[in-house]
């Protein structure tokens, strides 16, 4: 316990004294949420999302040897 | 699903996020171990006070002087690295999104490597990053040094594993390709590890990441004695990383040598056109400079130089590391037939592209008869499609291509970025010999630095001049190897998904603001942070 108390500590006081930092973390946290709640989430959608490895291996098989790819 | 428009989509907007990403990552990697001697300076200092008690005050001093210098690029490293970090999670996205036949088709191959970086990256970097901004006078200088060294050591392993995975995507090497999943399966690790692509590609990539750091520091340093401000610092500085910047620089001169064999030996489409050689020569002149006539086809009898300042047999050595060795030409690799040796040392006579083409389309047919035969339930004939595959796998990727052509990556822009890359590394190795010997001169009585007014501001200039020298580093690695995503066996237009080109489209101009702005607050908050000057305490 007094292992994960001074963890604890060591972060808590960390965080709480920064000055450039405060900034730094604000942009991190801004970015991440645009990154993972704004561009995942609208614009990056898996292709295979749902599908089992057997499907995959099959659309990319199909994709790979079709017509339009091999003229 | 073949559209040329999103491919062309995809390869903007992935070009756009790697360029953008590549402006953060060069200085985490070399300023982390600038911080870390400039700490390693302090702690011996601080252990020779404690040694020396009479003499214990002036040591103290000094090695409060480079408690206050670490202390200052660290907050230096830290902004560039905060700002920086997880704008490489956008180019995972896009492999699973615009990529999915190429992540897919890369199989294990992209998920080992990746998955140890960000393994490492999150344990090592994260924990011991922590410790190097909340540790001081929390945990004792010793491991508060070893973190600091830790994190930098962190961030360059990080940086080899995605470095790993892109050697082989330039010469696939240790796996084998299974068709009934149609994945790349790794058999042999250390081979993809090891291999000399891998080898050449770590060590010119981290060196010259090392080079932009100690260029960084230096034009910062310039700066100040411009302003007239903080000479110590400032000349302190600028001579420990132009040491570890000329070491760096040597190093990647020699690495890059080393990489041009490799490209040579593995690539040679690639070196043909970073050297626009449609001809091939034995001992092949390198080319110092030139001006290529725009819209030059492949095969036309015309020289495709205006002018071409030439060097004889400097390629040819570097290509074959022997005298009297022929180099392919664009023109001789389109039509095969020359004697070419591999990086292995295996001798062969080379297939024109008419002949790779044809294995190509027979590999193609093979994998799609062989899915067939399976889903049919005829097992009679998928081992001889199997053996027919595999025999002609190594040129899987020349079946989608249409006309020789395509296999030709843009001649102007390879060409062009390598002299930059080239002539600027040179101007940065004479960079750092200069302030290194402008520095002694002051010791031993000449002008001092601050006053060489005119060369302060050439130093200041030559901020911008790395970054233009280490993306088109870049350029030359990524566009040289088009038109494939893995080198022979993938081509962009077979790698991409059945999405629309407008969305992606839409994602390069969310991107490109993003990330411009992610970088207008990086330019101003280290501004702001430069100006203050290395006297703030920070964390």
């Amino acid at each position: 316990m007094g292992l994960l108390r001074k963890i604890w500590d060591f972060y808590y006081t960390g965080f709480k004294s920064m000055t450039v930092g405060k900034k730094l973390w604000a942009i991190i946290i801004i970015k991440v949420i645009i990154i993972f709640c704004v561009l995942k989430l609208f614009f990056f959608k898996a292709d295979f999302k749902g599908k089992s490895p057997q499907e995959r291996s099959n659309i990319v098989i199909e994709r790979l040897t079709g017509e339009e790819n091999t003229h | 699903m073949f559209y040329s428009s999103l491919t062309d989509a995809s390869r903007l907007q992935f070009a756009v996020t790697a360029m953008y990403h590549w402006l953060f990552v060069p200085l985490t990697l070399g300023l982390g171990f600038i911080v870390a001697f400039m700490e390693t300076r302090y702690y011996l200092l601080c252990k020779k006070a404690a040694k020396n008690p009479a003499d214990s005050l002036s040591i103290q001093n000094n090695a409060d002087f480079w408690l206050k210098t670490t202390k200052f690029w660290s907050t230096i490293f830290a902004i560039n690295f905060a700002i920086g970090v997880a704008t490489g999670i956008i180019l995972e996205f896009e492999f699973g999104t615009n990529w999915s036949n190429y992540s897919w088709f890369v199989g294990d191959i992209f998920g080992a490597p990746l998955a140890i970086e960000g393994v490492i990256a999150f344990f090592m970097e994260s924990t011991f990053f922590a410790v190097m901004y909340f540790g001081w006078n929390k945990v004792s200088k010793k491991f508060h040094l070893a973190s600091t060294w830790l994190t930098a050591i962190g961030a360059n392993i990080s940086a080899i594993w995605i470095l790993v995975a892109n050697s082989w995507m330039q010469h696939p090497v240790g796996m084998h390709f299974n068709p009934d999943t149609a994945r790349n399966e790794m058999v042999d690790f250390a081979a993809v590890v090891f291999s000399p692509t891998a080898i050449s590609k770590i060590s010119h990539t981290i060196s010259s990441s090392f080079m932009l750091a100690a260029v960084v520091v230096i034009a910062i340093s310039c700066w100040y004695l411009l302003k007239g401000r903080e000479m110590e610092f400032a000349k302190k500085s600028i001579k420990l990383s132009a040491i570890f910047g000329l070491c760096s620089a040597l190093f990647m001169a020699w690495s890059g040598d080393n990489s041009a064999y490799n490209v040579a030996k593995t690539q040679p489409m690639k070196l043909a056109a970073m050297e626009g050689l449609y001809n091939g020569e034995k001992d092949a002149a390198i080319s110092i400079f030139g001006i290529l006539k725009p819209g030059y086809e492949q095969g036309s009898d015309e020289n495709p130089f205006y002018f071409n300042i030439k060097v004889p047999k400097i390629l040819g050595y570097m290509a074959n590391r022997k005298a009297g060795a022929f180099t392919p030409g664009i023109n001789d690799i389109i039509e095969g037939g020359y004697q070419f040796e591999d990086i292995d040392g295996n001798e062969y006579t080379a297939k024109s592209f008419k002949d790779r083409q044809l294995n190509g389309k027979v590999a193609i047919k093979s994998l799609e008869l062989y899915h067939f035969a399976k889903q049919q339930g005829d097992t009679s004939k998928l081992a001889e499609l199997r053996n027919i595959l595999q025999d002609n796998f190594k040129d899987f990727g020349y079946g989608y291509l249409k006309t020789p052509k395509e296999s030709i990556p843009n001649v102007p822009l390879c060409y062009y970025s390598f002299r930059v890359m080239v002539g600027l590394g040179c101007y940065f190795i004479l960079f750092f010999i200069a302030s290194l010997l402008l520095l002694r001169a002051e010791k031993r009585g000449g002008k001092p630095l601050e006053k060489r007014k005119f060369l302060l501001r050439i130093a200041l200039l030559s901020l911008p001049l790395i970054y233009i020298c280490s993306q088109a580093g870049w350029v030359v690695a990524e566009v040289g190897r088009q038109p494939w995503t893995i080198q022979d066996l993938l081509p962009v237009q077979a790698s991409v998904s059945g999405i629309k080109a407008s969305s992606v489209y839409t994602t390069v101009i969310i991107f490109i603001t993003l990330f411009t702005a992610l970088l207008a607050a990086e330019i101003k908050i280290m501004c702001t942070q430069i100006k203050k000057g290395p006297h703030v305490n920070e964390e």
